[in-house]
């Protein structure tokens, strides 16, 4: 076997899963006469995909065509997440390396994570503008943080206490500790919040854009859509998101490959 | 096993004198960990550490390592105070857990105390193949610790601790986690390894027949606060598996198990 057969054949229950659910999904909207408004055809909502992709039909009602709104929603998805994932690992080695400024600021950022922080986009709004894309990048970032700062300050301190006396009995000095010992071990806990904030960000930049500003994003195109009744374009922007959110997925899980070459292979 | 009694500067491999320490001092949660501990390891020899759990035997393994401070009295290791030893890196140390770091493979993991004394690169790979040659793990240098199955990762653990060849070993019950038969066998390599490249070995265990068969010397303390008991001195030769099968072997070990039994009694 090749290995793009024995790839194929790993994947082929995931791929018959897929088809089984959307034929069914498909099956039962036309066997049930479920309404369109409710829930659309698969086939209908990749038709809608297919029309509204690069230009929209008729123009009046107009909505931005999805491939540039997708395009601008993963642009401010993807920026507040590398932000906020590489504020999350700095204040995450900040507050472990020192450890009395981690004491003093640790109950702040536990009230500040305990605040529905998607609650903040219209005032962030205020704060950005409403037509800049940094109110909505700041909201990404400000939901990314806190995954990669939690799961990395474990990382950085939860090492085995043998391996730390180990490196002491080398009279290793703590800098050397924290090269050699804290930051790989760290790693895993760091790519895992990385898989977590991935599809996060994606989350959190559509709710952002709910709350108002260009109408080229994916949060405007699904709002309007859904207010004129065409579901089906809806849900092709829904596709769109979810895909968006997919890659982001899939590069969180290409750099683990890339940063973590010891890991044992799993799933996923 | 030479105890060196020709050595002009009588120089110990460790000298413990007037050890004590007490943890938490002065605050409700004080414990009195060891209480004038007077014990010395000449160089060549094989001394272990025995005694019920709480006893301070790890505590003093530590503080021969300079990992802890004691409260008072005095540690040289080859006549140098203990945190000069460490600093000198004059000995070696492994653990319970084997404390490989996942993320080196077998051969980076034993170059890493090599790493940190600035040995160049091709010095290192000699000398990690040369300690996985004397482990009897010849082909593994590339392999991930978790590929690798307990006794073997000690046995890599064991290979680290040695790759600078220092003078003494301190081991923390480095087979505790193991099977008996692997035990038994990573006991009688271990002896053929410190024999091999002359070691000074401190070995704390909980195990009788682990330190009848290992040690020249089985030093028993007593629990809270550990106090050197009493020593038995182990004369049997070269070890073979037949060792564990001679009368004076056992004879050892029920010395040895008899001084426990006084000890817990006396608690």
């Amino acid at each position: 076997m090749t290995r793009f057969q024995r790839w194929l054949r790993s994947m082929l229950p995931a791929i018959v899963v897929g088809v089984v659910f959307f034929g069914a999904w498909e099956l039962a909207v036309r066997l049930f006469g479920i309404d369109e408004f409710l829930l659309p055809k698969p086939s209908s909502i990749w038709t809608a995909l297919g029309q509204q992709w690069s230009g929209v039909e008729g123009g009046t009602l107009g909505t931005a065509p999805l491939r540039e709104a997708g395009l601008n929603t993963a642009g401010i998805a993807a920026s507040g997440l590398l932000a906020g994932v590489a504020m999350g690992a700095v204040m995450a080695f900040v507050f472990t390396h020192f450890a009395r400024v981690g004491d003093a600021l640790t109950p702040l950022a536990i009230a500040l994570n305990a605040m529905p922080i998607v609650a903040l986009a219209p005032i962030f709004n205020a704060w950005f503008g409403l037509t800049s894309n940094l109110s909505n990048q700041a909201v990404v970032l400000v939901v990314v943080f806190f995954p990669v700062f939690i799961n990395t300050s474990k990382g950085l301190t939860q090492v085995h206490p043998d391996q730390l006396e180990l490196m002491r009995s080398y009279g290793a000095s703590p800098f050397t500790i924290l090269r050699r010992v804290r930051i790989p071990n760290a790693l895993p806990f760091f790519l895992t919040s990385l898989r977590i904030a991935a599809p996060l960000s994606v989350i959190a930049a559509i709710v952002a854009e709910y709350f108002g500003g260009p109408q080229s994003r994916l949060g405007p195109v699904i709002t309007q859509n859904a207010s004129f009744a065409r579901y089906a374009n809806a849900w092709a922007a829904i596709v769109v998101a979810s895909a968006v959110g997919l890659g982001l997925f899939v590069l969180a899980v290409l750099a683990e490959r890339l940063l973590m070459p010891w890991k044992r292979p799993e799933a996923i | 096993m030479n105890a060196n009694p020709a050595d002009p500067a009588g120089t110990q491999a460790v000298a413990i004198s007037g050890i004590h320490k007490t943890f938490n001092e002065g605050t409700d949660d004080e414990v009195h960990a060891l209480e004038g501990i007077d014990l010395t390891v000449a160089p060549g020899e094989f001394v272990s550490l025995i005694g019920p759990s709480g006893c301070g035997k790890s505590t003093l393994l530590r503080l021969i390592a300079d990992l802890l401070q004691p409260t008072s009295g005095h540690i040289e290791v080859f006549a140098k105070p203990a945190p000069q030893a460490r600093v000198d890196r004059d000995y070696g140390m492994a653990f319970q857990t084997a404390g490989l770091f996942d993320w080196r493979k077998v051969g980076a993991n034993i170059e890493l105390p090599l790493e940190l004394m600035g040995w160049s690169a091709s010095k290192r790979r000699a000398r990690s193949a040369e300690m996985l040659e004397l482990v009897k793990l010849p082909d593994i240098a590339n392999r991930y610790p978790w590929q690798l199955s307990g006794g073997m990762q000690q046995r890599v653990a064991i290979a680290r601790a040695l790759s600078f060849r220092p003078r003494l070993l301190l081991m923390d019950e480095p087979f505790g986690a193991l099977d008996e038969m692997t035990r038994e066998h990573m006991q009688k390599e271990l002896l053929s390894i410190v024999a091999e490249l002359d070691t000074t070995v401190v070995f704390v265990t909980h195990s009788i027949s682990e330190a009848a068969f290992l040690s020249n010397r089985v030093v028993v303390l007593s629990p809270r606060p550990g106090r050197v008991h009493r020593v038995v001195n182990v004369t049997l030769g070269e070890r073979t598996e037949d060792t564990r099968e001679d009368p004076e072997f056992f004879k050892k070990a029920t010395e040895i198990r008899e001084a426990l039994r006084s000890v817990e009694a006396a608690s």
